[in-house]
């Protein structure tokens, strides 16, 4: 479904990696591991089609991304450092721009799934980061698209919002879904495949 | 989902009142401070009022600007702006539009209390509000690409007045003249058919020029 090409990514004159090639597949959950500055973050966001490559290309369904990106973010889901939370909006707000189709009962089912009932009115102004983040994730409960790319989507969220999320994504993969994220914390053993690929200075390794 | 941008930009704007209210507030007093400094003799005021209007709804609509783009940078939300299942111009298309009624039309709807202040007769004052309803949004969409380009960067308000004020001097040049033929009570046709050609030209092509800005500042 996704193919990344022979990827080389070039940071202020730094090879952060090069030709590397991978397939995320239906069912798949793929772990991007590496230390601080290996270049996760970057891989991420050209597979998103939002940072340029060296060499490479990136297929969706066996299109070039640029050939058609509308098409493709109608099934991408993309969580990045900054949750995309406007502050002056409550979190029902913020849900319902970016899942416009969905109907009030599913975006508060959503909040409840990520332990933020109550705060459904609140201006995310007054949320904590670590609730602002949970705001974005709830749109995990929500999306229909197929592929989701977080980067660190565990980050500020503690034991029992792992476990949930970890939950959310075996129930996504069994969906036929994808899963590509990045994180420091090790996966606890998942029911669906999980894949790791790891970037390391001049080393690209692919492993089960 | 053009629709669903725009409202949403308005909400997020009127939350926000102070960044609406300051560049108004701005272009009142820069236009009250001139008779002040210059004296209040009507001719005199009369014959420098285009120059001032302009010039004060330049630099308000510069300083209105920076927000285009600014908070979305910040979190997040211009990446979730860029990965929605709409072509990018088009998102900048709704924006601009968004950003225009919050900073544009208000200066319109002040048009006629600064043609008050500063003595121009009814025709002058139609002409004038006819050049900024024509002329404001076409400083939006300049002044998006120039946004787009210094959105990443830390202190981009000076680059950001470098690179959108030269653009906007045959605005000026243009508006100006329709005012001070209007006050002669020559024809401004022409001006206006000009003024609506930098609106058209501005508008068609502005959002692809930002958007392909907004690709190189988001890397």
């Amino acid at each position: 479904m996704l193919d990344a090409q022979n990827l080389t990514c070039v940071r202020d004159e730094r090879v952060l990696f090069q030709a590397l090639s991978f397939t995320v597949c239906s069912g798949d959950v793929v772990q991007i591991a590496g230390p601080n500055g290996a270049g996760k973050t970057s891989l991420l966001r050209i597979l998103c089609g939002l940072a340029s490559m060296e060499t490479g290309q990136v297929c969706w369904r066996e299109t070039p991304l640029r050939r058609d990106r509308e098409g493709y973010h109608r099934e991408l889901l993309w969580l990045g450092h900054q949750p995309g939370v406007k502050n002056v909006m409550t979190a029902d707000e913020n849900l319902r721009f970016f899942h416009a189709d969905s109907d009030q009962q599913a975006r508060w089912q959503a909040l409840e799934a990520v332990g933020l009932v109550g705060y459904e009115d609140v201006p995310a102004a007054q949320l904590s980061a670590g609730q602002q983040r949970r705001v974005a994730l709830a749109r995990l409960w929500l999306s229909k698209a197929p592929l989701w790319i977080l980067d660190e989507p565990f980050t500020a969220l503690d034991v029992s919002g792992v476990e949930k999320l970890t939950q959310r994504f075996e129930f996504h993969a069994a969906r036929g879904g994808m899963v590509v994220l990045t994180t420091h914390q090790p996966l606890r053993p998942m029911s669906c495949p999980l894949r790791c690929i790891t970037l390391a200075p001049g080393v690209m390794e692919e492993g089960a | 989902m053009m629709w669903l941008i725009f409202r949403r930009e308005l909400r997020v704007a009127f939350r926000k009142g102070a960044e609406i209210i300051n560049p108004l507030w701005f272009f009142l007093i820069v236009i009250t401070l001139f008779p002040l400094g210059i004296g209040p003799e009507p001719q005199m005021l009369a014959r420098i009022a285009p120059g001032v209007i302009w010039v004060a709804a330049l630099l308000s609509s510069l300083l209105a600007m920076e927000r285009l783009f600014r908070d979305d940078w910040q979190d997040g939300g211009l990446e979730q702006l860029m990965l929605m299942p709409l072509p990018l111009p088009a998102v900048v298309l709704a924006k601009v539009g968004a950003h225009w009624v919050v900073t544009g039309l208000p200066l319109l709807l002040l048009s006629p209390l600064v043609a008050l202040l500063l003595g121009l007769d009814f025709h002058s004052w139609q002409v004038m509000a006819l050049t900024l309803l024509l002329g404001t949004p076409t400083l939006s969409f300049l002044g998006a690409i120039g946004v787009g380009l210094t959105v990443g960067l830390r202190r981009g308000g000076v680059l950001l007045s470098l690179l959108v004020l030269p653009l906007t001097i045959p605005l000026l040049i243009f508006a100006t003249a329709a005012l001070d033929a209007a006050s002669m009570n020559l024809p401004v046709n022409g001006y206006m058919a000009i003024l609506g050609a930098f609106l058209a030209g501005s508008a068609t092509l502005g959002p692809f020029a930002t958007a392909a800005a907004l690709r190189v500042s988001v890397q």
